[in-house]
């Protein structure tokens, strides 16, 4: 027996718990719900952008053979919205539409075609009024207000300075200041929205299906926009095809379609198109950045000021929650004091913004670090030297009182600068060649959920029973990230057996407890540490057990997994033994374990908001980009991307470099390509090749550096590592371009047209007799 | 109008009365149940309801249900021998080609298809063969890692 040990299941290559599902087509997505007698639902939208409603007329498609139900604004005068304090959208619009594409009407029909034939029947008259399509236009003094209650289409302000800018930027032997501008863009998931609404009318109850990050919002909401009991209500999340945060919030797609399938007393799907679900949006605001920076010449930054403006779209959303974030994650990345913030998240007659992955951080960093870069250079100061001057001392809380206990950016740089080969290559590339260097951080969850009701932040269930299988339930939502396989693996790290033992079922309010859900990258984290504490719970309960049956104290019983015993001589008891024996005691166990955040990391009270970027970790990225630039086409290839990304402790060091790979891509997406272009408030881009996603052959290779600080409350010492490192490929891009043909791109995307023209015009500038120098 | 459908799906021979204008994505989903090809766009955009059609990947989302008469027809719930996965499955499985798993079907048929005509294919001819598919997930760093993988499984004696 003594070769009898504990299995470990963390630190490993884990292929994913749900990946045979996926790879063989059986995982089921909500549109893969096929039933018999299942309604088909579609959507009636506004084809104007700003207009008070006088009529809907859903007449002549009531009439249409094989209309089942027709909803309205007037079937539903309940608001919804995931901000507590901003829940201010209708799932159908009534008096007033205020983006084109918003949902006024809905049609359950036999089918599919007939469904689509009853939309083209329905009619709206309205009074038009004048539409806003940038947050300039909204923010001119007569524009009338989208919403009577944010009157000068302001959904908020904020503003605070820590330390005094003034005397910062007197302290700076080098000031400078920029603006940027950073286009919306969209999580463009690859599974449209859908959902499936079962409504049991005998029973007064409702069972939707929905394309979620967050069960539990959709649960919330659902009561709120059917005025049902919760209890009535049950919400099961099936395989989600990704969210990137464009499902962080319950979305008018489930709302609609719950309100369908109660008015026809039956079940009703609704997968919306490919443009629909742009249209859905809750992507990332385009955003107008002005910065100036205060450096000195040995590379400390003296001071910071940044005013941001974001075009938020027509309903709240999530926009309180974005602005603030952009101005609270200037911090907890570098030493910084004296810094000023003026944000404001615009209304505007465009769909609504969300959380986008990276959510109100990337456009900040992307205008910080490309500022930071052409400070450097003006100074002769290397980039890499720039950061190091300004590194925290872990542990430490920010000047916004944001605690950071792990902070592995400086081995992060360490790692780019040698994997990429910085010194010996930095300047000496060929011409139309260029490395450029950046970094971001993230937060692992934060740490005071948006519905805030005094429960533990996460709870983990593990029920155990005469089989010796242990099932693992949990309201945390797997979307294609790995939350599932994680939680598996920490259980099985606790109990030190093979992962095999443990099933988990996630995703359904009948079974599992409630989770806030997967956004903010928190359930690694939150999720984690309960999933530790319920099998810590378990394990003792074992432990007890053995004791008893090998008549030893609890505290002589080793756990080695298959086998407990109570010495080295034992012969022991296997597990399954263990389990009988603790079963005989009280029957079938179920533990729980539970996770809280600790008030140190809930922000401060500084300025109104402040609690917004509060964490119990960051995770922190240094990323190199090599690029190649045609001078004659304008065209930027990325030949390597190098990335460190600092996650704590790599659970599962396959999803960590899945995670950190697809969020570098997802950051070259935003930077070279991605952009939502309106006419008029109509999406043009609202289709997979105008809105255009890197392919396989615009994609290079990503080496990943995985970094461990041990986070000394993360799971494990884990921290994020599905975020982080999406911001910095934005200004490495710029950085790498800048040095690679001496042009800075303050506006993204950096397309090849604006490229080309960039070069055109230092063409002709030079025609003239001017110079620009190499290296911006 | 409607006709007779008859040909192969996953090597098994199947009649059925169609519509004229039914495409094969959504004669497959909906009317066989087979749901593992994806609708990803609103047309021919995302490859995510690829199919072999005679071991050639096909968009299903901009074919009809008509064309395939007479026709093989594979999809992704058809690979795989007694149960096990291919070995493309296992290199999207085993390699983190899928995340999110909504894309994986259509880069599994079309990497699928990529072997049968080049066991050995090189990475410019893995990007050929993938690059009209999107995944929003990977990055496709680890797709391309996944296909050389099986690739190697299928030297190896797994079924491809």
């Amino acid at each position: 027996m003594n070769d009898v040990a504990p299995v470990h299941s963390i630190g490993g290559y884990v292929p994913m718990v749900d990946g045979p599902e996926k790879v063989s087509g059986r995982a089921k997505y909500t549109a893969d719900l096929v039933r018999p007698d299942v309604l088909a639902g579609r959507i009636y939208r506004s084809p104007y952008a700003h207009a008070e409603i006088l009529e809907v007329d859903v007449t002549a498609a009531a009439r249409l053979p094989g209309v089942m139900a027709i909803v309205t604004g007037a079937d539903c005068d309940k608001t919804f919205g995931v901000l507590p304090i901003a829940r201010s959208e209708h799932p159908l619009a009534r008096d007033k539409v205020r983006y084109k594409g918003e949902p006024v009407a809905a049609v359950a029909a036999v089918d599919d075609a007939t469904a689509r034939q009853a939309i083209e029947l329905i009619r709206m008259k309205v009074r038009e009024l004048p539409a806003y399509y940038t947050a300039g236009a909204a923010l001119a003094p007569d524009a009338v207000a989208l919403h009577a209650r944010r009157p000068g289409n302001i959904e908020r302000d904020v503003l605070f300075e820590l330390g005094s800018v003034d005397d910062g930027f007197a302290q700076a032997d080098l000031v400078r200041e920029a603006s940027y501008n950073c286009a919306e863009v969209c999580q463009n998931q690859m599974e449209m929205h859908a959902a499936l609404a079962e409504y049991d009318a005998e029973r007064e109850r409702i069972t939707v299906h929905a394309s979620t990050q967050v069960p539990y919002y959709v649960h919330l909401m659902l009561a709120q926009i059917l005025d049902m009991d919760m209890s009535r209500i049950r919400v099961i999340k099936p395989h989600v095809g990704g969210g990137f945060g464009c499902r962080t919030e319950a979305l008018n797609v489930e709302l609609i379609t719950a309100l369908l399938a109660r008015k026809v007393g039956g079940s009703v799907r609704t997968v919306i198109t490919r443009e629909e679900t742009f249209i859905t949006h809750r992507g990332r605001p385009e955003t107008d950045i002005r910065l100036k920076i205060g450096l000195r010449r040995d590379g400390r930054i003296t001071a910071v000021e940044c005013e941001c403006d974001q075009r938020g779209g027509a309903h709240s959303g999530y926009g309180v929650v974005t602005i603030l974030y952009s101005g609270s994650m200037l911090y907890a990345i570098y030493d910084l004091h004296n810094v000023k913030y003026i944000g404001r998240r615009v209304l505007t007659n465009t769909p609504p913004c969300g959380a986008f992955r990276g959510h109100g951080t990337v456009d900040v960093r992307f205008a910080f670090e490309s500022l930071l870069d052409q400070m450097a250079r003006e100074l002769g100061l290397d980039p890499f030297a720039v950061r190091r001057a300004n590194l925290l001392s872990a542990p430490t809380f920010t000047d916004n009182d944001l605690m950071v206990n792990s902070y592995g950016l400086p081995q992060c740089l360490a790692w780019v600068e040698e994997a990429s080969g910085w010194r010996a290559r930095n300047g000496k590339l060929a011409r139309g060649k260029g490395l450029g260097m950046a970094c971001s951080h993230y937060i692992s969850g934060a740490s005071k959920p948006v519905n805030w009701t005094g429960e533990p932040h996460a709870t983990v269930k593990l029920k155990l029973d005469f089989d010796g299988s242990i099932v693992l339930l949990t309201g945390a939502a797997e979307i294609g990230q790995g939350s599932s396989t994680v939680l598996v693996q920490t259980v099985a790290e606790v109990l030190g057996l093979d992962m095999s033992r443990i099933r988990i079922v996630s995703g359904d309010s009948d079974v599992v407890p409630k989770d806030n859900g997967s956004y903010s990258s928190r359930v690694t984290f939150m999720v984690g540490n309960a999933a530790i504490e319920a099998a810590q719970n378990l394990k003792s309960l074992l432990i007890a057990a053995a004791a008893r049956k090998l008549d030893a104290a609890p505290g002589d019983v080793e756990c080695l997994g298959e086998v407990y015993r109570a010495g080295a001589q034992d012969k022991g008891l296997t597990f399954q033994e263990v389990v009988t024996a603790a079963l005989a005691e009280a029957g079938t166990i179920t533990v729980t374990g539970n996770y809280s955040t600790i008030p140190e990391s809930h922000g401060g009270k500084k300025y109104r908001g402040a609690a917004i970027g509060g964490t119990m970790g960051y995770s922190y990225s240094a990323q190199v980009v090599e690029v190649s630039v045609d001078e004659e086409t304008g065209v930027v290839s990325v030949d390597k991307v190098w990335v460190a990304h600092d996650c704590g402790k790599a659970l599962n060091r396959l999803t960590v470099e899945g995670q950190v790979q697809g969020s570098v891509w997802m950051g070259m997406g935003q930077a070279m390509s991605e952009e939502a272009a309106y006419h008029d408030g109509l999406l043009l881009t609202a289709n997979m090749l105008d809105y255009r996603v890197p392919t396989i052959f615009d994609s290079p290779p990503i080496e990943v550096g995985i970094v461990e600080s041990n986070d000394p409350h993360g799971p494990f010492g884990a921290k994020e590592a599905g975020e982080g490192s999406l911001a910095a490929f934005l200004p490495a891009l710029t950085n790498a371009i800048a040095d690679a043909i001496g042009v800075r791109f303050n506006d993204l995307p950096v397309t090849p047209d604006r490229v080309f023209a960039a070069l055109e015009k230092r063409r002709r500038a030079r025609g003239n007799g001017s110079e620009v120098e190499r290296g911006g | 109008m409607a006709g007779i459908l008859e040909f192969t799906l996953n090597g098994r021979r199947r009649i059925d009365a169609v519509p004229d204008n039914l495409l094969l994505l959504d004669y497959l989903r909906e009317v066989v149940g087979l749901t593992g090809a994806k609708t990803g766009c609103d047309g021919g955009e995302c490859g995510a309801c690829t199919v072999l059609v005679d071991d050639k990947p096909r968009l299903s989302c901009l074919t009809l249900a008509a064309a395939v008469a007479q026709r093989r027809v594979d999809t992704v719930e058809g690979l795989g021998q007694d149960g096990r996965l291919s070995a493309v499955q296992r290199g999207f499985h085993e390699k983190l080609g899928a995340q999110c798993g909504y894309c994986t079907p259509g880069f599994v048929m079309a990497s699928a298809g990529l072997l049968r005509r080049n066991p050995r294919p090189n990475e410019e001819e893995i990007k050929e063969a993938l690059g009209s598919n999107i995944c929003r997930c990977t990055g496709y760093v680890k797709i391309i890692e996944a296909v050389k993988y099986a690739a190697e499984l299928a030297a190896r004696g797994v079924a491809p």
